[in-house]
């Protein structure tokens, strides 16, 4: 059996033919497994692992966030790239898995051997991967605003310099919503680690604007039906806060639309959960004049930057936040320029310390922890922002949002001090 | 089943094993060294996984809860009291023996299908307990064990869990003494009295065995071996996460065992392995990699229907263990 498909003379197959086949064979058996990469030279690009969620939970995000990279890249290296040196972008799958994404951190670092790694969002992942980033020393820049890195859990090669964290987040929207929603304010927010951060940080941010947080309701993760939670929203509630992460948020709203009728309270919402859906999907009617929490504004504004609207450009998204091929392909805008400003804090800091391969890892690690603010433009369309080289954390303006006439404009824009807090950690005194 | 010059065969199989394994820390490039020390420790969860369904034909969709007591059991103690590294590993094997048994009592009361419901749902409850003590476990987010707590003082040096030769050699010696552990097991009496039970429970009850009390050591047996696995895995990698604990951590293990071959001791080593490359490798190329997992899967039932090691042994090497 073996002889009949492997007898060349029998299959007609020239010399020339069979080499070239065996030429391939190897070309094959090089290309993910076992490939041995050599030293890079002066001119060889600057790889960067990119550690995508192509599957799983994080899919919409993951695909967005790899556009607005590409994108940012592509202006990168018509510019020159880094150090006079183009960038690689090497992209591996993660499936939105902590076990997996520990498993491609190592694979960045010791096959790929990529300079640094790049772009992850789900935050279950960043933590599952960063000590694997710490032990291979291997500088892990993610974006992916949760409150993890600020909070001095993870090592001192993680940073997050491209996004703001959850924590800053609601603290600096707690202002605006005590001022022009109500002061009483129920929580709606998932029963995990993310909504904890939601509960944890804004009842005291609130409560400093004179407010108060009348009830928080957990819902668990497994929940497919809300009905039973509503009737625990106190009657005297002003503004009703929700955050609802997760393929439930439709059922939600429709619920929350039934519960309340037209005689409804505030809501102020996080966009996360509605991320890559149409605002005006069915069943989303009821979110009409509520206000959500946007990073970067999905729809375009009249008084958008030159910079925001070249950044929308390159990365190709319309005025209403869809891809500019496809206008039902909504993009994850409110989070994704953290890719984009991300690369160019790692371009800028591998610039500042001379950065020429992994045995610089070190210096880009000091360099990128030398940074104290980024000027708005080109590089930072979403805005200007300060730096915490200590917390390895960026701090940036939010902006609130009002849905109407089905579009989500931006009624406010909070101060970078709006949402600064006491830092809890300090990196830079651990060992590199 | 076995003469004296199987017997030997068996021990020179599984020792060579051993042996390549610990030749494999000296020659293999840093990645493969790096996957194939996560492997043999996810390699030990599917021994625990194998025990059970391999030897004993009790099928549960419940192992990530073993895994998970296991893993929670090293990891908060040494993340919130911090304990040192040896008294957390007990600690992670204690939490694997008390699930294992409660679960046990319990789900034993049931067979079949009825067995997998229950296992499902005993892990559900574990997985969302997880969860519920957010406070301490982080749920979902995980929890991070810091390098230096990763450390075990020996005499006048450290042994650093952490370093990659250190954490090499002490999954293969997890593994070996795992792999031995079963080995025993399945050719003791009471490994034959569990393959009893799985080929003709009744008849087995009739011929005296108490049955119960066999099926319950090996439901502990199996729980505490993959409560090793992970508490190894917390303490080794130094991530905790309520993920371990989720359905597809139950489901992982029955499709490594099968794929490598049920009932036999060196198939879930092989199960593991060949599913960590067939996604690593396929998912470069394309995002639907599972459906190449999956595509793999169909061949293996259509052409290796007991795994590739029970086909070996079935058509090729009978004394295979």
């Amino acid at each position: 059996m073996t002889k009949r498909f492997f007898d060349i003379g029998k299959t007609g197959l020239s010399r020339r033919t069979a080499l070239k086949g065996i030429a391939a064979g190897a070309g094959l058996m090089a290309a993910p497994g076992f490939v041995r990469y050599s030293q890079a030279q002066s001119s060889a690009p600057i790889k960067i692992g990119f550690q995508a969620h192509r599957t799983g939970i994080g899919a919409a995000y993951g695909r967005w966030y790899e556009k607005t990279t590409n994108a940012a890249v592509k202006l990168i290296n018509d510019a020159g790239g880094i150090n006079g040196r183009p960038v690689e972008i090497i992209v591996e799958d993660d499936g939105t898995d902590p076990k997996r994404g520990a498993e491609v951190v190592a694979k960045f670092a010791s096959q790929h051997k990529t300079d640094i790694v790049f772009g992850t969002l789900f935050s279950h992942v960043v933590v599952g991967s960063a000590p694997t980033a710490g032990e291979l020393k291997i500088p892990y820049y993610v974006v992916s605003e949760g409150y993890h890195v600020a909070s001095g859990k993870l090592n001192r090669w993680v940073f997050q310099p491209g996004i703001t964290d959850v924590r800053s987040q609601v603290t600096s929207v707690a202002p605006w919503v005590a001022a022009n929603l109500g002061k009483k304010v129920t929580m709606i927010y998932p029963d995990y680690a993310f909504g904890y951060d939601h509960r944890d940080y804004f009842a005291p941010a609130i409560k400093a604007q004179g407010g108060e947080v009348v009830a928080q309701i957990p819902i668990p993760p497994t929940e497919s039906s809300f009905t039973k939670y509503l009737p625990q929203i106190p009657a005297d509630t002003e503004v009703l806060y929700h955050v609802m992460v997760g393929p439930g948020v439709l059922t939600f709203v429709k619920e929350l639309g039934e519960f309340y009728g037209s005689n409804k309270p505030q809501l102020f919402g996080f966009i996360d959960s509605l991320e890559a859906v149409d605002i005006n999907s069915p069943g989303l009617e009821f979110l009409d004049g509520s206000h959500f929490w946007e990073g970067s504004p999905r729809y375009a504004q009249a008084n958008d930057s030159e910079a925001q609207k070249a950044y929308r450009a390159a990365v190709g998204i319309d005025d209403n936040g869809a891809s500019t091929t496809d206008a039902k392909d909504v993009s994850t805008a409110a989070h994704m320029f953290g890719c984009w400003e991300t690369l160019y804090v790692i371009k800028k800091a591998m610039e500042d310390s001379g950065y020429k391969g992994p045995e610089d890892r070190a210096k880009l690690v000091e360099a990128t922890e030398a940074l104290t603010k980024f000027k708005e433009g080109p590089e930072h369309p979403q805005g200007d922002k300060k730096f915490n080289g200590k917390l390895h954390q960026v701090f940036g303006h939010q902006n609130i949002s009002k849905v109407e006439g089905g579009k989500l404009n931006v009624v406010h824009r909070t101060s970078i001090e709006d949402g600064l807090y006491e830092p809890e950690a300090d990196y830079t005194t651990q060992p590199l | 089943m076995s003469g004296d010059g199987t017997t030997a065969k068996v021990y020179a199989l599984h020792a060579a094993v051993i042996a390549l394994l610990v030749a494999l820390n000296f020659i293999l490039p840093e990645y493969h060294h790096g996957v194939l020390a996560r492997v043999l420790v996810l390699a030990v969860f599917a021994m625990g996984y194998n025990l059970l369904f391999g030897y004993v034909g009790l099928l549960s969709l419940g192992h990530a809860m073993f895994f998970a007591a296991g893993l929670y059991g090293a990891g908060l103690p040494l993340y919130h009291l911090g304990w040192g590294v040896p008294a957390a590993f007990a600690g992670g094997l204690g939490a694997g023996f008390v699930v294992a048994l409660v679960i046990g009592l319990l789900a034993l009361r049931t067979s079949g299908v009825a067995f997998m419901i229950v296992t499902m749902m005993f892990a559900q409850v574990f997985y969302l307990t997880t969860l519920y003590f957010g406070e301490w476990t982080r749920g979902d987010e995980g929890l991070v064990l810091q390098q230096q707590t990763r450390q075990v003082a020996l005499g006048s040096g450290t042994l650093d869990l952490t370093n990659p030769a250190t954490r090499y050699l002490l999954a293969v010696a997890l593994f070996a003494a795992a792999l031995f552990a079963t080995l025993a097991i399945v050719r003791s009496r009471h490994g034959r009295v569990l393959v009893a039970i799985r080929e003709n429970e009744e008849r087995t009850k009739m011929l005296g065995y108490d049955t119960f009390a066999n099926k319950l050591a090996a439901v502990v047996t199996s729980g505490v071996i993959c409560a090793a696995a992970g508490a190894a895995y917390a303490l080794l990698f130094g991530y905790v996460g309520s993920t371990f604990a989720s359905v597809q951590y139950s489901i992982l293990p029955l499709l490594w065992v099968l794929l490598g071959g049920a009932a036999t001791t060196l198939g879930p080593l092989l199960g593991t392995l060949f599913m960590y490359y067939v996604i690593d490798i396929t998912s470069g190329y394309t995002s639907a990699y599972m459906l190449v997992v999956g595509l793999v899967l169909i061949l293996l039932v259509l052409y290796f229907r007991k795994g590739v090691l029970g086909t070996m042994r079935e058509r090729w090497v009978r004394w295979l263990p």
